[in-house]
């Protein structure tokens, strides 16, 4: 098969069909409203948009969380918190003190 | 009475943002014939033109207006095109073992009589369009513009991007390419 001779013939071909030029109905609508609503379209701008709700959620969580520990104080104090953290990390040294 | 683009273009750039309803509107064919020449289902093709006019919308005031504004669109479409192109290699790797009944037909009868067969045939059109989404992006961009829209170099560059000699060893490329995968389909059908 004549390769040279084919690729000729298939660009003709594709020459034949101009492409349709139909837009779907109230496309211009469709634009003008995403244009309304400010879509935004490059990657920076969507990661933008995305990082600030991200960040929106986030601060909207942390104020809950703040306001739920601020109105419902924990029933030990933070002495007994430390006191238990300080146990736990040293009850190697104390056990092999024990040992000894 | 009827605004000329130039007043329609100063005042979306005022902040009228309606007065760019009747652009969108007058130049949405030519967008969507460019978008179907690289895309194959019409979903697609509605993407790339609401992204086109997305980005006309947000990039107007780097119109200067020395240019139709015409020809600022047609280079956003091309280009929009093109990055379609790039995030959409799907067909790529697929092999020629698929064809249609009418295509093998058409092939089978070029490859007995060449002269005889015709170009105008839907096997023909979809036999290409089959082969198009096999080129790499540049080279389906390089081909469809200079073989097939039948655009200067010049033209190319300034759709493009790309600079002149760019342009023409990327056409260079993209005729061997389309070669190359046309003498696979040769092989894969007649081996």
């Amino acid at each position: 098969m004549n390769v040279i001779e084919l690729r000729e013939k298939l660009i003709a071909a594709a020459r034949t069909s101009a492409p349709d030029d139909r837009v779907p109905y109230a496309f211009e609508k469709r634009i003008m409203a995403l244009i309304g609503a400010g879509v935004p379209t490059d990657g920076v701008a969507l990661w933008v948009r995305g990082l600030w709700q991200a960040a929106v959620s986030c601060a909207a969580i942390a104020l809950l969380c703040g306001t739920w520990a601020f109105f419902n104080p924990a029933s030990n104090s933070s002495d007994d918190l430390s006191q238990n953290l300080e146990t736990t990390l040293l009850a190697s040294v104390d056990q092999g003190d024990q040992a000894q | 009475m009827e605004r000329s683009e130039a007043e329609l273009i100063a005042a979306v750039l005022q902040g009228d943002a309606a007065s760019f309803e009747p652009l969108v509107q007058k130049y949405s064919p030519r967008v969507f014939a460019t978008a179907r020449r690289y895309a194959r289902r019409e979903s697609e093709v509605e993407d790339i033109a609401q992204e086109v006019w997305l980005k006309a919308f947000q990039k107007l005031s780097s119109f200067r207006g020395e240019a139709p504004f015409e020809h600022w669109l047609m280079r956003m479409t091309v280009r929009t095109c093109y990055d379609f192109l790039r995030g959409h290699q799907r067909n790529r790797e697929s092999p020629f073992t698929d064809l249609s009944d009418s295509e093998s037909d058409w092939l089978e009868k070029f490859a007995s009589a060449p002269e005889s067969t015709s170009e105008n045939a839907d096997a023909a059109k979809l036999l290409v369009e089959r082969i198009l989404e096999k080129l790499s992006p540049q080279a389906r961009l390089v081909i469809t513009l200079q073989e097939i829209e039948d655009r200067s170099v010049k033209e190319i560059a300034q759709l493009t991007g790309w600079s002149v000699p760019l342009v023409k060893v990327r056409a260079f490329r993209a005729r061997a390419e389309m070669r190359k995968i046309l003498s696979k389909m040769a092989k894969d059908r007649y081996l």
